[in-house]
């Protein structure tokens, strides 16, 4: 079948968000804290027929269980599809690992994303910000989402693996395909995954012939845990995660928390008297607009929080929904810049936290610092419309701002 | 009269999520895979007990202790 004459199954709007939820309806995708909410008040674990099977843990408590029980719960498959693709060697290690693979894999990304390693990149971070906001800032409006928040994490990382930051449209596309396009048709992850391997395929021999500082040819060079090089297909399972799970999750990251300081003037002008605060503040949105929804495959039988779980279904794993759990968070609705206590699950939990954390917290601080000094008074415009994104990873995937007195 | 805080991380909780660095860089390292330790023994000192009580609970995985001795 063709790409064209292939029909996107369409699923049934919900009507009951208790028993048959969906992470792809429209009314999720627009505003998705009062389902959280109404799902919390029914049980700790909610479970779908959609998907084959899946459940939702809605509590922070439920979500800190199942991270840390791998021998439940398996990271085989992480995105909750229509379909069960085959399971493939390297899909994205450690993402995709579990023990005992998964610590090795893990070990060899680590290094380059250690907070001292981030210092470096400060400086280059900050010069992509500037240089998005001069090709804007004279226009007194912009789409915030599509000219600044999308391509500070596509030019970074692409700036870290030593590519051409140019090329920054073409990645945006495969990861489009993979984390939205390829829920409800398979075709595209496939495709996707194979354009990243030829594309990747040219850049390995040539780091291979001519080594160079950049992040492809550390992998080139890391030795595995017998003291053997990697080989192609780790090499590239890893570039895949870097890309996958490094663009955007940080778009919507950089994009949520501006859209927060867009409608709500009296934090903008807090942080602008109290720069100090940035990290704090960046840690709450993270908490309150967390981006990343895992998922895990549930392997063997066992209870979360007095719910029992069964084989053969998917896990929705929402860290975005357990950091709005009011039994961990007082005021969890509410979005304190100053929070004091906020061990906020946006990374995830256990063995599995974001290999690039430190890497998103530099970008989204970083951003917001570099938006607020060059454009310290903007406004969602209201002739135009937020739209986010779909599924997975939830962020502003259009967001028309204003700046200063434009109309 | 209080007595002397200690802080410890719990090497097999940690996760390497760096919010006590972040907080509290005098009283933590890292290692190099991003992993946290206490500086030197854990001994607090007076003017940084609030922080080490802000790195304890901003750690999501508990992995950090204080004891008073």
């Amino acid at each position: 079948m063709s790409d064209t004459d292939r029909v996107m199954p369409e699923h049934p709007p919900v009507t009951d968000w208790i028993h048959d939820f969906d992470h792809t309806d429209q009314r999720w995708t627009d505003n998705p804290y009062p389902i959280w909410d109404e799902m919390r008040k029914a049980s700790p674990v909610v479970h779908t027929n959609r998907f084959q099977g899946c459940y939702l843990p809605t509590t922070y408590e439920a979500v800190r269980q199942i991270s840390h029980d791998t021998e439940h719960f398996s990271s085989r498959r992480v995105i909750v599809r229509d379909e069960r693709p085959e399971v493939v060697r390297n899909a994205a290690p450690p993402i995709t690992s579990d023990p005992p693979e998964h610590k090795p894999a893990k070990q060899l990304m680590l290094p380059p994303f250690t907070p001292d390693a981030m210092k470096k990149l400060e400086p280059r971070v900050r010069a992509i910000c500037n240089e998005l906001i001069d090709e804007f800032i004279a226009d007194g409006k912009v789409d915030a989402a599509d000219r600044y928040t999308k391509h500070i994490p596509v030019r970074t990382i692409a700036h870290m693996l030593g590519i051409p930051e140019s090329d920054s449209d073409v990645f945006i596309k495969w990861i489009h395909m993979i984390l939205e396009l390829s829920i409800k048709d398979e075709s595209k992850l496939m495709q996707a995954v194979q354009e990243m391997t030829a594309y990747f395929t040219g850049f390995i021999e040539e780091r291979r012939r001519k080594p160079t500082d950049d992040l492809i040819s550390y992998l080139i060079k890391a030795k595995d845990k017998d003291g053997q090089p990697l080989d192609d297909s780790q090499v590239l399972g890893s570039l895949r995660l870097l890309l996958i799970a490094g663009i955007d999750t940080t778009w919507s990251g950089i994009g949520a928390s501006l859209w927060h300081l867009a409608k709500t003037p009296a934090d903008r002008d807090r942080l602008i008297r109290e720069p100090e605060l940035m990290p704090t503040a960046i840690e709450e949105f993270l908490r309150a607009y967390s981006p990343v929804t895992m998922a895990r495959e549930e392997m063997k039988e066992t209870v979360i929080e007095g719910c029992p779980v069964k084989p053969n279904n998917m896990v929705l794993l929402s860290f975005p929904a357990a950091n709005r759990d009011p039994a961990m968070f007082p005021d969890a609705d509410k979005v304190i810049i100053d929070r004091k206590e906020n061990r906020h699950a946006a990374f995830g939990l256990g063995i599995h936290r974001c290999v690039g954390s430190n890497l998103a917290r530099l970008e989204m601080i970083v951003a917001i610092e570099e938006w607020l000094k060059r454009i310290p008074d903007f406004r969602l415009d209201p002739a135009g419309r937020v739209a986010w994104s779909q599924g997975t990873v939830r962020g502003p995937r259009k967001m028309p701002i204003l700046f200063g007195k434009a109309k | 009269m209080a007595g002397k805080l200690k802080i410890k991380v719990d090497p097999d909780k940690c996760q390497g999520h760096a919010r006590c660095k972040a907080l509290a860089p005098e009283l933590f390292e890292l290692d190099e895979f991003g992993n946290a330790h206490e500086v030197g023994d854990g001994s607090v000192p007076d003017a940084l007990v609030e922080k080490a009580h802000l790195a304890r609970s901003n750690c999501p995985e508990f992995a950090i202790d204080i004891t008073e001795e």
